[in-house]
């Protein structure tokens, strides 16, 4: 029998049955921009940063099973606006001042934002007012930058088997919670040496005493573009979809 | 060097408003580009030249936010004068650093810093009527006016500042690729 494959922007891509459009791509070294979907965890697709064409319909690439013969479009002006306005959007949701941020450099928001050549934010600030937490002795958490991608949540149940984080409220309220009746990480069990540690694509869980430990120019996507480092093979300097 | 005949030389004007003037700063950094810039273009208002107020123009630049009434009257002029309007720097595109006063209480924000901080004695709260007026929050300038361009960084570096620039002044549009596009 024939490996099953798809056509991305055009392009033949092998795949084993069961795999999903950015599982695909990713073993073909082939970028497709995304914010919550991580390889170790299952997807969720709520970011819909990897929005492709599959067939002619709006799908989100971590989310949809490959089917031999599907013609994907990916790498597409029409695709890349929606891209840019979802960047947008969140920029505008959140806090972000990069140059006050200690991910700035290595955050998958940004590298996306560069990527994508967003210049502004386009859209008012909603300047939301969202206090820091910085009971816990060896991590800060700055809800200011938070986009909630879950992606922590996801690894502090799935991996560290504690549930220290969840989302709470609906539509514009929606927040990241502490799972402790004082909502403080400090009277959680969590610890730096968590997966959830270390999770974060944008500068909300930080690791206190180390901030700005890279200096400007010799930070992860100072030195190459998300979208090249991606296509780099292993050992090469980029290290794939992890972040 | 004249311009080539037929080819009038263009005006830019520059300012800061809720801002460092570190990317005017940067503007300065372009080094002895800035001789090659200066053969293309003469400088209406701007830091540079003390001029007050900013008379018809190709291009205005703008650094830093909107925080208060003075900033809003000057971002007006601008958009008035200038055919090609560009946001320079974090705190003209989202507020920047000024802006993270933002969820802060203005009031309280100057009574911390004229009246209780440590070390004051017989403070008080600036009221001169010549002063602008501050506003509850700072704001980027395109939700103000409309904006033709924008040059993110803070500040955006001289490479970055200057490529816009020539791609502008060729007739090309303007682009910043990596490593130019920085939002820090
Ligand atoms: S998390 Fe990323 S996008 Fe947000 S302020 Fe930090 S560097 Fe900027
Ligand atoms: S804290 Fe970080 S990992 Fe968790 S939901 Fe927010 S952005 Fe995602
Ligand atoms: S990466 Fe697919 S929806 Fe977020």
């Amino acid at each position: 029998m024939n490996t099953p494959t798809l056509l991305l922007d055009g392009l033949p891509v092998p795949f084993s049955v069961g795999q999903t459009i950015m599982e695909a791509a990713t073993a073909a070294g082939i970028f497709i921009p995304h914010l919550c979907h991580h390889p170790d965890f299952k997807p969720q697709g709520s970011c819909k940063l990897c929005t492709v064409k599959a067939n002619g319909r709006y799908v989100s690439a971590c989310t949809m099973p490959a089917k031999d013969g599907m013609e994907v479009e990916n790498n597409s002006p029409d695709l890349n606006d929606k891209r840019r306005t979802l960047l947008q959007m969140l920029f505008v949701e959140g806090n972000h001042f990069c140059p006050s941020c200690e991910k700035s450099g290595d955050c998958l928001l940004q590298a996306l934002a560069y990527e994508l050549e967003m210049l502004t934010a386009h859209f008012p600030q909603f300047y939301p007012d969202r206090p820091v937490d910085a009971s816990h002795p060896e991590v800060l958490l700055d809800f200011n930058r938070c986009i909630l991608c879950e992606l922590c949540v996801r690894a502090s149940r799935e991996v560290d088997g504690k549930n220290v984080f969840a989302l709470s409220g609906r539509g514009i309220g929606k927040h990241l919670i502490v799972n402790a009746e004082s909502g403080r990480l400090a009277d959680t069990g969590f610890s730096l040496a968590d997966k959830a540690a270390h999770v974060c694509p944008v500068g909300v869980i930080l690791a206190k005493r180390r901030g700005f430990l890279q200096p400007i120019g010799c930070r992860r996507y100072d030195r190459q573009p998300i979208g090249m480092q991606f296509a780099s093979p292993p050992g090469s300097g980029g290290n794939g979809p992890e972040h | 060097m004249n311009p080539p005949v037929g080819q009038r030389k263009l005006r830019l004007a520059t300012t800061s408003l809720a801002g460092c003037f570190g990317c005017h700063m940067s503007l300065l950094d372009i080094d002895e580009r800035l001789f090659e810039l200066l053969d293309r273009v003469d400088l209406d208002r701007s830091p540079l030249t003390d001029i007050k107020h900013c008379g018809p123009c190709d291009i205005g630049l703008i650094e830093g936010g909107i925080c208060n009434a003075e900033n809003i009257h000057v971002l007006r002029e601008f958009r008035q004068q200038c055919k090609v309007l560009i946001a320079v720097g974090a705190c003209a595109i989202n507020g920047g650093l000024p802006a993270q006063r933002n969820h802060l209480d203005l009031g309280q924000c100057l009574q911390e810093v004229y009246l209780t901080a440590p070390g004051i004695v017989g403070g008080r709260i600036p009221d001169d009527p010549e002063l602008p007026l501050p506003l509850n929050q700072v704001h980027p300038i395109h939700e103000i006016v409309r904006i033709d361009y924008f040059i993110p960084g803070c500040p955006p570096s001289g490479d970055a500042i200057w490529k816009f620039l020539t791609d502008l002044l060729d007739g090309r549009t303007p682009r910043l690729g990596h490593p130019l596009l920085h939002f820090d």
